[in-house]
């Protein structure tokens, strides 16, 4: 994906928004006097961050259809995904298959059994914090999405 | 008492309900039809406020009324404050942790003459409830057959469903629930409570307590699209108004009153614990709206990548062919 500066940097922007827009669908901007900073208020609109989320996930989908398609067309001959590429490339297709089915969910008419519901819900948000946490860990070390597949 | 459905078919329905809710399986917009949810109908112009509804309420679902733990543990920071409701069980005109229904009422004017109407209030059970459907650890609910609830023994008591909510029906006790054995002092604030429209009772076929108990017939309950239809029947035989049908893109609580809602909305007190009847547009549906870009999304992200794919294979051939030459 860094082949394409533009589009990388368009993903590093909606990542940031996507995570910050998704940690503002729980009740704690407010209650730690984030949503008070001017500029960031916001944070703790319920309504609001749930259309950021939900246009940061059309870019995201769209940019991972982007990456996907590239890679196995055109830089896929040149270059190699990575072992830390390939567990973040598993954890974004996680977290769009679960944030699918919870933008199904949320659909008038559709109702999940609750069981259904509370998985989707805690393994979207354990997936987002074993991303941030991969993603910590390859800025520290300088691990890299691909490698020259002649390494 | 006045019912739409037979008992035994509500019976019947009931159970279908539960064994799909119980085999964990997704169920499909077909099949989980909003006209097939179970509604009430309240024929407000019936309604002589005796209040009998309300105490049913109380004494019905006692067993499910908060027990805080005092004292209530400390927040850092304590911006949000505890909410205590437990010495004020007997509050009756508004809605509280302990007081799921009230009845709201209204000085109007109808055909030249001065009259108080009254109107019971308590969750509307919206056919895509936000307080459920935005709750973020899945705490509250929906049931096969409409009716939205808060889990008690998972709620944490953010009160984001009363935020989202159009009416701001739920309400909070502190110091009671799972914050308790969590981090009481960071995160969580008690439990929500709502009416849950005796769900229970649903389920073993009986009716709710504030229908079963009304003296006036004010309330009818059946499947929604049958409650529809006689709403309107109802309202063109009296001249009256309908609320509920469509508010918040449509709830299983249909009101019909002589009087016009915004008059009664007028007229009624409003505020913390006491809903409005203002009109109300679908929470959910402008996100909805969005899904449209996300189903292009893909598509667009491939077609730009085949696109990048074709400019490139027609660079490296021009680059061949001048080697050639």
């Amino acid at each position: 994906m860094s082949r394409n500066k533009n589009v990388y940097y368009i993903y590093l922007l909606t990542m940031f928004f996507i995570t910050l827009s998704g940690f503002g669908q729980m009740p704690i901007f407010k209650r730690y006097y984030i949503a008070d900073v001017p500029g960031l208020e916001w944070l703790a609109k319920f309504y609001i961050t749930h259309y950021i989320h939900y246009t940061c996930a059309t870019l995201i989908i769209g940019i991972t259809a982007y990456a996907a398609a590239d890679y196995l067309m055109l830089t896929g001959k040149k270059l190699k995904l990575t072992a830390t590429g390939y567990l973040r490339g598993a954890l974004i297709a996680g977290l769009i298959a679960t944030g699918i089915l919870l933008v199904i969910r949320n659909f008038d008419g559709y109702i999940f059994s609750h069981n259904l519901i509370i998985f989707l819900d805690l393994s979207h948000l354990t997936l987002v914090m074993l991303f941030l946490c991969t993603s910590l860990y390859c800025f520290i070390f300088k691990k890299k999405w691909t490698r020259d597949s002649d390494q | 008492m006045t019912t739409t459905i037979s008992r035994r078919s509500f019976i019947k329905g009931g159970i279908a309900a539960c064994a799909v809710a119980a085999s964990g399986i997704p169920v499909s917009a077909s099949g989980a039809d909003k006209n097939k949810q179970i509604a009430t109908l309240l024929d407000i112009g019936k309604c002589i406020g005796c209040g009998a509804c309300v105490e049913a309420c109380s004494e019905i679902n006692a067993g499910k009324f908060p027990e805080p733990k005092k004292p209530f543990p400390k927040m850092y920071p304590d911006r949000v404050k505890a909410e205590d409701w437990s010495g004020k069980k007997d509050v009756n005109d508004r809605l509280t942790p302990y007081n799921w229904l009230y009845i709201q009422s209204a000085d109007v004017t109808i055909n030249g003459e001065e009259k108080t109407i009254t109107i019971p209030r308590r969750c509307m059970h919206c056919t895509n409830p936000p307080c459920v459907k935005l709750c973020p650890w899945g705490s509250a609910k929906q049931l096969e057959n409409g009716i939205s609830r808060i889990d008690p023994d998972l709620c944490l008591g953010g009160a984001k469903c009363k935020e989202v909510c159009p009416w701001e029906i739920p309400q909070r006790q502190t110091g009671t629930g799972l914050y308790l054995d969590i981090l009481p002092a960071f995160a969580g604030n008690g439990v929500m409570y709502k009416c849950d429209r005796c769900y229970n009772r649903i389920s073993e076929g009986k009716l709710p307590a504030c229908i079963e108990v009304c003296p006036e017939n004010v309330q009818t309950i059946g499947p929604r699209d049958e409650i529809i239809k006689k709403a309107h029947a109802l309202a063109k035989e009296t001249n009256g108004y309908i609320y509920g049908e469509n508010e918040n893109g449509g709830t299983n609580t249909i009101y019909v009153s002589p009087v016009p809602f915004d008059v009664l909305n007028k007229a009624i007190e409003t505020g913390k614990g006491k809903p409005h009847l203002k009109a109300v547009a679908d929470s959910m549906e402008k996100a909805n709206n969005l899904v449209a870009a996300m189903a292009i999304a893909p598509i667009a992200g491939i077609a730009a990548a085949v696109g990048t794919f074709y400019k490139h294979s027609r660079k490296e051939n021009e680059v061949n062919k001048d080697e050639q030459k």
